[in-house]
Parts: structure tokens; C-alpha cells; sequence
């Protein structure tokens, strides 16, 4: 027998009825965890939707339409273009307005405001807001996301 | 009479009952000027209990789906004999308990009890207190009405602001990334399952150390004077609780909850998006944070701070070191005071902005 052992039988069997602790648990654990998590993949992935009808919007108004999951909207701007946004603001993900009066798109949550071009005029957004390409075919106004 | 000696006797005989019987005769309540305020965590409890009551009843009706859930409490509301009555009471106990909570809170920490030993009976006291708000958080959005359903998008985006953990807390609050049908499952199962019994147990234990070691008398009394706690104390505690009940029914019946408008996804957040009174003071120190500090983010910032806030509020009992030597420090009282008078000033403030836009 050795007389300079390390490892003693007792702390040996220890250490593996700790580690068998810890495995169980981890093996319980790990499961819930997962099964807590989201299941991915159930959103679907739009890239692009008609979003209106070419005459449906008169000059200095918007409508938000649906991209997949999120809202969009749509702005004919007083110079007469055609725009499109994401119309979720960046600041905490309410969803924006077109204020005709000021010709400005408009968060009231918390009083963000973009201008026509989704540039931040003032408030605590930090980002612009996303732009989407805009499409007319036809009767319809298409809306895209630019391809990456 | 007789048949309740013959129980008392039944019992006795199976079970050790006398152990019982002996906390509840030996305990006593300190008497002295602030006595007041030891029945404020009796009518939080109360409170809780009513909770628990009519949210049993609720639960026979409401649907917890996108499409019914609002339709489910109209239906309560206006086709349920008395479900007017159930949900009002629910809605109008939810303010209350906070309410109660809050003042339970905050008195307990001018009066200083949680100086040793008592320092976790503060900490269940505090995280009771956030089990509160989480249920108060979850509940908002069940009746998914605009406001409700808005509130939550934001108050989850919050969430999302923290590094690392934030979006993992967003991701697994929102059951996805967007808050939609499965966001509303998940809060339906905090607010009925997890969090109750996370309420359960903090509750219990918060009880069960107050028995223990009974009741803390402030620093500044001196006299021994007390009063058993049964049934002198428990029977003024009964009129406390005949009192809170009394006001959730006048209330309730008097300014029943209103439900607004069903949530629309796709429609503008309208003008007033506002989240639960105790969460204004937060809300509305969002609003006003630049949207960026020192190169950070501004709401990143906001949110760290509140963070730290909430550790320091647990941490009490340990950061208040004079305290724990038996002494007062008037920077401890002023620091209390300066927290309590921002939380109420913001709320203040963010109600003011509300009626005056
Ligand atoms: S969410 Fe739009 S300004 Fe805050």
C-alpha cells in the first residue's frame, strides 16, 4: 500500500456522488430550460406586400398596413411621393402615426418624431425608422424590403 | 360550543397542537406611538388573499387566447351575474395590495426593523414585493385591451434593453420576438401559476420568520410596553381587514373597472399609453432621459439605474451599517426620503402630464 495516497476511497466516492448531484440536476434542469424557450421558426418571413391601391391615399396621408408580424406604413408625402417605413418606432417599439397637420411621422408614446425620410426630428428614438422600397405594378402599391 | 370543544379535543389529542397555541399566546405587539403601522403587512395579506379569491372566479370564464380574451371578460362583465363585481374587485385589490405593499415597505424601513436579526424577513419583504409587481405586470395585459396590449410592448422592450440578459428575458416573456397570441400565454401562465406560487412561499416564509422571532420595536422606543397578540392584536387586525374589505367593495361597486377598446396590432398606439400607476415613476423617467448619456444609450442608462435601485432597496439591511450597531445615521433617513419623494414626485408628475398633455 502506498503510504502518500491523494486520493482517499471516502473523498473518491465523494466527489462522484457529488458530480452524480450535479449531473441529475443539470439533466433536469437542462430539459425545462429548453421547453421554456420559444419555439423559432413560427414567424414568417415576409419580404414584400401590397401594401395599397395607387388611389387609395390622397395627398398628405398614410395608412399602416401589415408586413408579416409588424406594421407598416405607407406615407403619400405633400410633394406627392410614395414612402414606406417600418412603423414600429426604434425608441420602444410603439407603433407610429402620420400627424397630418405637421406633415411629420409621429410617436405618442413618447412624443418621438420622424420626418418623411424616418430621420429622428426630435424625442427619445434613438434610430431612424427602417425604410422599405416602394413599388407601384399596376393597381398596386408593393412594398419591399431591400434585398441584402 | 360543545361540538367545538369536542373538535378542539379531536385534534388535540391526534396533533401537537399546544406548540401552536403557544406562539399564538406568547406573541406580542409592541405598543408605543408608531404602533400603526404593524397593520399594514395584515391588510397586504388580506389584500393577497382577496387576490387569490376572485381570481379563482375569474378563471372560470376568461379565455386566455388572442382572439377571446378580450370577449371573455366582456362577457364576464356584462353577461356573468356579478362578474362586473368579481373583476372590479380583482382590478381594484390589485391597486390596493401594491398600495398597502408600498406603505408595509416603506415604514418598515423608517422604523428600521430590519436590523438584525431580521434582515431576511426584509428580504421576503422586498421580494414579495416584486412578485407583487410581476403579478400586477402580467395581469395588465389579460383583458388585452389597447392600452394593455401597448403597455406590454413597451414594457418589454425595457426588458430588452439590458445587456446579454435582456433579450433573452424579452425573448422568453414575449414567446418570440414580437409581443403577439403566445406573449399573452406565457403572461396568462406567470400570472396564474408561476407567480402565485412564488407568492406562496415568500409569503409563507416572510410569515413564518415574523412568528419566530416577533415583532421589531423601533429604535427609538424605550418602553416595554406590548399587547398580546392574541386576541388583542388579531381582533383590531380583524376590524383593519373589515375596513380594507368595506373600501375594495365601495370602490369596486362605485367606479367599476373599465375595459376600453379590444387591442388592434395594426392600428397607431394612441396618445396616453400608460403603464400601471406603480410603474409611472419608471415610465415617466424614461421619458424624460436623454436618448443618449455619455455615449450610452439613454433608456440603457434609465434602466441600470432602476436595476440598482432595486438592489439597494434589498441590500437595506446591510448597507444601513449604523443600524446594525443599534445607532440611526440621518444620511440613511435622508436617502430614504430623497427615494421615496422622487418614486412619488415622478408618479406625481406623470399623472399631471397625463390629464395635461
Ligand atoms: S416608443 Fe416611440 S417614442 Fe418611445
Amino acid at each position: 500500500m502506498c503510504p502518500k495516497q491523494f486520493l482517499t476511497r471516502r473523498a473518491f466516492l465523494r466527489s462522484l456522488l457529488k458530480g452524480g448531484v450535479l449531473a441529475l440536476l443539470g439533466a433536469t434542469l437542462y430539459p425545462i430550460l429548453r421547453y421554456l424557450y420559444p419555439v423559432k421558426g413560427a414567424e414568417s418571413v415576409v419580404t414584400s406586400v401590397a401594401a395599397a391601391k395607387v388611389d387609395e391615399l390622397a395627398v398628405n396621408t398614410a395608412k399602416i398596413f401589415r408586413f408579416g408580424n409588424r406594421p407598416g406604413m405607407l406615407v403619400h408625402t405633400p410633394q406627392g411621393e410614395l414612402k414606406a417605413f417600418s412603423a414600429v418606432c426604434t425608441h420602444l417599439n410603439c407603433t407610429v402615426q402620420y400627424d397630418e397637420d405637421a406633415s411629420v411621422i409621429w410617436c405618442a408614446c413618447h412624443n418621438g418624431k420622424f420626418d418623411l425620410n424616418g430621420q429622428v426630428i426630435s424625442g427619445p428614438p434613438p434610430k431612424p425608422l427602417e425604410s422599405y422600397q416602394v413599388n407601384v405594378r399596376g393597381d398596386d402599391v408593393i412594398v419591399s424590403k431591400a434585398s441584402v | 360550543m360543545k361540538l367545538f370543544a369536542g373538535l378542539r379535543a379531536f385534534f388535540r389529542e391526534r396533533y401537537q397542537l399546544g406548540a401552536l397555541a403557544d406562539l399564538a399566546t406568547h406573541k406580542t405587539v409592541p405598543l408605543h406611538r408608531h404602533t400603526f403601522w404593524y397593520y399594514w403587512g395584515g391588510m397586504t395579506l388580506l389584500l393577497i388573499g382577496i387576490q387569490f379569491a376572485s381570481g379563482v372566479l375569474l378563471l372560470l370564464y376568461y379565455r386566455p387566447s388572442a382572439q377571446e380574451a378580450f370577449e371573455s371578460v366582456r362577457f364576464i362583465m356584462t353577461k356573468v351575474q356579478f362578474g362586473w363585481l368579481v373583476r372590479s374587485v380583482h382590478a381594484w385589490a390589485a391597486h390596493l395590495v401594491i398600495f398597502c405593499a408600498m406603505i408595509h415597505l416603506a415604514s418598515t424601513f423608517f422604523l428600521k426593523a430590519y436590523r438584525p436579526p431580521r434582515e431576511l424577513t426584509w428580504v421576503t419583504g422586498v421580494l414579495l414585493f416584486f412578485v407583487l409587481l410581476g403579478l400586477g405586470f402580467t395581469g395588465y395585459l389579460l383583458p388585452r385591451n389597447t392600452l394593455a396590449f401597448f403597455a406590454t410592448k413597451v414594457g418589454t422592450e425595457i426588458a430588452g434593453v439590458v445587456p446579454i440578459v435582456g433579450p433573452i428575458v424579452q425573448m422568453m416573456l414575449r414567446g418570440g420576438s414580437d409581443v403577439t397570441d403566445v406573449t399573452l400565454t406565457r403572461f396568462f401562465w406567470l400570472h396564474i401559476a408561476v407567480l402565485p406560487l412564488a407568492l406562496l412561499g415568500v409569503v409563507g416564509l416572510h410569515l413564518v420568520m415574523i412568528q419566530l422571532q416577533g415583532m421589531s420595536k423601533p429604535l427609538s422606543v424605550k418602553t416595554d410596553r406590548a399587547m398580546p397578540f392574541f386576541p388583542h392584536f388579531f381582533l383590531r387586525d380583524l376590524v383593519g381587514w373589515a375596513v380594507v374589505l368595506g373600501v375594495v367593495l365601495c370602490i369596486s361597486v362605485y367606479w367599476p373597472a373599465t375595459l376600453g377598446t379590444k387591442a388592434d396590432p395594426f392600428a397607431p398606439t394612441p396618445a396616453g399609453i400608460a403603464p400601471e400607476w406603480y410603474f409611472l415613476w419608471m415610465f415617466q423617467t424614461l421619458k424624460l432621459f436623454p436618448s443618449h448619456v455619455l455615449g450610452l444609450e439613454g433608456e440603457l442608462v434609465a434602466v441600470a439605474l432602476t436595476g440598482v435601485a432595486g438592489l439597494v432597496v434589498l441590500l437595506v439591511p446591510w448597507l444601513d451599517r449604523p443600524a446594525r450597531q443599534g445607532r440611526t445615521h440621518w444620511l440613511v433617513w435622508a436617502a430614504g426620503l430623497i427615494g421615496m419623494t422622487y418614486v412619488v414626485g415622478m408618479t406625481g408628475y406623470a399623472l399631471w402630464i397625463g390629464h395635461h398633455p
